[in-house]
């Protein structure tokens, strides 16, 4: 029997990893970040059931993770592949965590000591994490991380007060990155995605109107352990707001940016819209979207309830321009409504736009490490898109979620067993 | 119980650093705790989960020579596994271990209130040490598993399978009722993205299936019955065939049919209005007329017309007989009257973006109202009526041909096969996976999957890959080659038992049953089924059922410390 390698350890990775361990195949699980979860990890609630998200996946994390059949190699980068299917040589670059992580036992006292506060890319960058860190408290391991870029100690030979605090004598400032080599009779890539940066639509003011949010902030936002501990609150004097509107397709359906559509931004909009009801039982959304893509087991209901059950009212419409009061801090959506076929404006408290999935930033290096085929969307690509869904252009490479193409969870899960079907193929035979 | 045994049980107490000790008085917890009965070691850990705490346990299970653990830190969740492996490694059976969690319930979430926390602290542990001392040693149950595979539906999602399965090593059974394999796909004409020939893709899956040894077909036949449960199921057919099966695995693909939109758009009464799937069919036998205007009307009794749901399939279907028309047709006009694309991702929003280049018209109407609001026949056309929001008018367009775009529904069939297999149904009428997001091919009955139009609508591409995502998941039991249960199964007390069938109706995995004995019926467990949830124990009114590790008096013992 031999092993497979999956890179990535977000969903589709742990779903791909856990369907082989537990037919007796060993896996390396190679994860980019200190943590495995992925972007699923980040998500408050899952559209169509409204599940806690990281409540669903975290008892996958730590079943991968404490599983004898898994070797999970976080914070690791794939550098380099030799061989051929059935026969593969993979080589790793783990990254000095300057942590011993067989002394560490996550317990924190480092990260309350730490002087050096760094933009939490984690929550969306909406607050601080420390040099030292857990990418978010239910991370597998639950090992701490020291950020070289940032840590005082490593970049000034001053402070070391992690190392003075820690019970546990884990903290180790001389750890170097180590290579090592994997064998591996196939591999899965599932790196996942990253997010369009909203920035150059100079008419929704992102980056400019403070009350203006992307999708994956307001995830973090809406999230109890976000950094506003779930609550929305709006400039300029934090109150919350009344009224919330969500714009689909920023950025994508869009020749001169992303021709593509990202599949779950609608259905990720209306459950937004739901939850921040949840939350604010008298709150209204309004949806502007140019065709609302609910195509998926119980979507369709699922965006009737929202209209029913959750005040939100579904606008056709790209809105052309955001307007700021600039006193309030309120937005104003100027918008032609194409179910009413009239110019139209709204006043809202919050916006929060939808943009689409990209792939994630190293699918480009990664494809050319392991020598894949990338298609001009820069997604990862298959031999066949109808007939040949897992394979991509190298035999015994496997592709799984949204490196391929966007989907949601459920999808990915799908094609994370589908690629793990092919995979066993070569590593048992 | 093994009441000549003297009780030795070690209570370990873990600091977690500060996350504990911080916030209640873990050393009062331990002095506490010494004085509880049959308690004859007691330890404060930095760490419980460090391996020096691992450490600890394991030396003082012999030097003590302990027959219970209690360990009080954080969650089982994360834990348990680990303690339990602790306790096996030193030679204690793994469930007279007992988990008390001091860091959610007390530390967490009584922050500021260090005494009371301390108090709850000690609780716990009382609780805790008075279910250690009922704790039984179990044993987990390992049943054999075989290696071969039934597949109920032999179109697209039911080959794939099979193929994906044979080529795993595993012996497959596919059973399709109808005389040849390809479902849904006889009917169809080409396939999009690719435009590929469908008779070409399924002449190929033909083949592959007809070369591949492992794979076993059964045309013109049926399941009758199934019995048994994973790993060990048998299964009659009936029909053409009347072999009878051993299998180890099921995996449902019975696929879906169009629905047939009668009384719907005068369908029934004119000739040239037709739904997809004979469009399909004439285009297949290249049987087109000479159409100068074609209009496609989406969603026609779908999305909360005759069902409810989305037919995710239909608008793409459209799109791919629009640009076959277009070409075939140069002159003719043809539109898409739509609620809204669904041309999700990125190849088919390239899809739908090289129709309208080449022509195609895309006519966007509300959602939630008839896609169109008439169709008259009127001068020899079709007169098809529909309201434009953006005109703010009823618009018509007189055509030669109107193609109704119908929702694939669930099979007539499929109640029966719900029925045989004990799995159910959702609202929608397609099969209900274990789990949306986390198990989408799964069945919650242990060793049966599924995949295809039976679960919802899905094109080639998506059938194929949940085919093949159900194959690696029915795989892992048979590769294992045995699946193992927690011991957490019921007993079952057949003097009270009245054999009411309670028991057999709460169960959701079909691990209950009631069998003859001496002459009467008693309730009997199916370990290889069972969940452990419990359901048949709370739901027996004769106190008939004890469930393991989690019996009547173990969980009296630990309500008793704490109201008493």
């Amino acid at each position: 029997m031999k092993n497979v390698v999956v890179i990535g350890g977000g969903v589709a990775g742990i779903q791909a990893s856990l369907d082989l361990a537990e037919r007796g195949i060993h896996v390396y699980l190679v994860e980019k970040e200190p943590s495995i979860g992925g972007r699923m990890a980040l998500l408050d609630k899952t559209m169509s059931t409204n599940d806690c998200s990281i409540c669903i996946l975290a008892p996958k994390m730590n079943d991968c993770f404490s599983h004898p059949n898994i070797e999970v190699l976080e914070y690791s980068e794939v550098v380099g592949l030799t061989g051929e299917a059935g026969d593969f040589t993979v080589k790793v670059r783990r990254k000095a965590k300057y942590v011993d992580a067989s002394k560490c036992t996550g317990c924190g006292d480092c990260m309350e000591k730490c002087p050096t506060e760094i933009p939490n890319e984690y929550n969306s960058n909406l607050n601080k994490r420390k040099a030292i860190y857990l990418p978010f408290p239910q991370a597998v391991p639950r090992k701490a991380t020291i950020d070289e870029e940032y840590c005082l100690k490593l970049t000034k030979n001053r402070c070391g007060l992690c190392q003075k605090i820690c019970k546990a004598e884990a903290i180790d400032y001389t750890q170097k990155d180590t290579m090592v080599e994997l064998s591996a009779a196939a591999i899965i890539v599932a790196v996942g995605l990253s997010v369009y940066d909203p920035r150059d639509l100079h008419e929704y003011g992102y980056g400019k109107y403070e009350n203006v949010r992307t999708w994956m902030e307001y995830e973090r936002l809406i999230n109890a352990a976000g950094p506003t501990h779930g609550h929305l609150k709006c400039a300029p004097d934090g109150r919350r707001p009344k009224k919330v509107a969500f714009i689909q397709c920023v950025g994508s359906r869009d020749v001169k940016r992303c021709r593509w559509c990202s599949s779950v931004c609608c259905m990720v909009s209306i459950k937004s819209a739901m939850l921040a009801n949840e939350h604010y039982n008298d709150l209204e959304s309004y949806i502007f979207y140019s065709d609302l893509r609910v195509f998926s087991k119980r979507f369709y209901e699922y965006s009737k309830r929202g209209e029913k059950d959750y005040h939100i009212t579904y606008i056709h419409a790209r809105p052309g321009e955001i307007a700021e009061d600039k006193r309030t801090k309120n937005l104003t959506l100027y918008y032609e409504n194409e179910d009413e076929g009239k110019v139209d404006a709204l006043e809202v408290e919050m916006v929060v736009l939808a943009t689409p999935i990209l792939p994630a930033e190293d699918t480009v290096r990664i494809a050319e490490t392991l020598g894949l085929e990338v298609d001009d969307d820069g997604f990862l690509k298959t031999v066949d898109y109808l007939q040949y869904p897992v394979e991509t252009s190298k035999p015994g490479v496997y592709v799984a979620g949204c490196c391929e193409r966007p989907k949601d969870i459920t999808e990915s899960v799908i094609q994370a067993s589908a690629a793990a079907a092919k995979a066993a193929v070569l590593a048992e035979g | 119980m093994m009441m000549a045994e003297e009780l030795r049980i070690g209570v370990f107490v873990c600091d977690c650093g500060t996350n504990i000790a911080g916030f209640l008085d873990v050393p009062e917890v331990c002095e506490y705790a010494k004085t509880l009965p049959d308690v004859v070691y007691v330890k404060e850990n930095m760490y419980t989960c460090s391996n020096a705490g691992i450490q600890e346990i394991m030396d003082a299970i012999p030097k003590y020579r302990l027959n219970r653990v209690v360990v009080a830190s954080c969650t089982p969740r994360t834990h348990e596994p680990l303690f339990r492996k602790a306790c096996e490694d030193a030679g204690l059976n793994k469930f007279l271990f007992e988990f008390v969690n001091i860091r959610d319930q007390c530390s967490w979430v009584h922050q500021k209130e260090r005494e009371k926390a301390t108090e709850k602290a000690k609780d716990l542990v009382r609780m805790g040490v008075a279910r250690a001392r009922l704790l039984e040693p179990l044993e987990e149950i390992e049943i054999p598993v075989e290696k071969s595979s039934l597949i109920i539906g032999g179109g697209v999602a039911g080959m794939t399978a099979a193929l994906s399965l044979a080529e795993q090593g595993f012996e497959v059974h596919l059973v399709e009722r109808e005389c040849t394999l390809g479902g849904l796909l006889n009917g169809i004409n080409e396939l999009y993205p690719s435009d590929r020939d469908a008779g070409a893709l399924l002449d190929e899956m033909r083949e592959k299936i007809e070369g591949e040894k492992r794979v076993h077909v059964y045309l013109e036949s049926e399941v009758d019955h199934v019995d048994g449960y994973i790993g060990n199921f048998s299964v009659k057919l009936k029909g053409k065939s009347r072999d009878e099966l051993k299998v180890g695995t099921i995996i449902v693909a019975t696929g879906a049919q169009p629905y047939e939109p009668m009384y719907m758009y005068n369908y029934d009464e004119y000739e040239n209005v037709i739904t997809q799937y004979e469009l399909e069919r004439m285009l297949k036998e290249k049987k087109t007329g000479n159409w100068q205007k074609i209009v496609f009307i989406q969603c026609v009794g779908g999305r909360g017309e005759r069902v409810r749901y989305c037919s995710r399939i239909c608008c793409m279907n459209s799109i791919k007989n629009a640009r076959l028309l277009r070409k075939l047709l140069p002159d003719a006009e043809i539109y898409i009257i739509h609620r809204g694309m669904q041309t999700y991702g990125t190849v088919y929003e390239e899809y739908v973006r090289k129709a309208r280049e080449e022509g195609v018209r895309f006519v966007r109407v509300k959602d939630g109202v008839p896609t169109a609001s008439s169709l008259e026949k009127r001068n020899g056309k079709l007169a098809v009526g529909f309201y434009h929001p953006g005109l703010r008018r009823k618009l018509e367009i007189d055509a030669d041909l109107v193609v109704l775009a119908t929702p694939l529904i669930q099979r007539e069939d499929a109640k029966r096969i719900s029925q045989l297999l004990k799995v159910p149904l959702g609202q929608d009428g397609f099969f209900f996976e274990a789990h949306v997001k986390l198990r989408p091919v799964d069945f919650a009955t242990d060793g049966i999957f599924m995949a295809g139009s039976c679960r919802a609508p899905a094109d080639i591409n998506e059938c194929m890959m949940q085919a093949m995502a159900a194959a690696s998941r029915a795989a892992i039991p048979m590769a294992k080659g045995y699946v193992k249960t927690e011991p957490y199964t019921p007993t079952i007390d057949e003097e009270r038992c009245m054999g009411c069938g309670v028991c057999v109706e709460v169960c959701p995995y079909g691990a209950m049953h009631l069998v003859e004995k001496n002459g009467r019926k008693v309730a009997e467990n199916i370990p290889a089924a069972c969940k452990g949830c419990g359901a048949c124990g709370s739901s027996c009114v004769h106190r008939a059922i004890s469930m393991g590790h989690f019996r009547d008096e173990q969980i009296m013992a630990q309500i008793d410390e704490v109201v008493t």
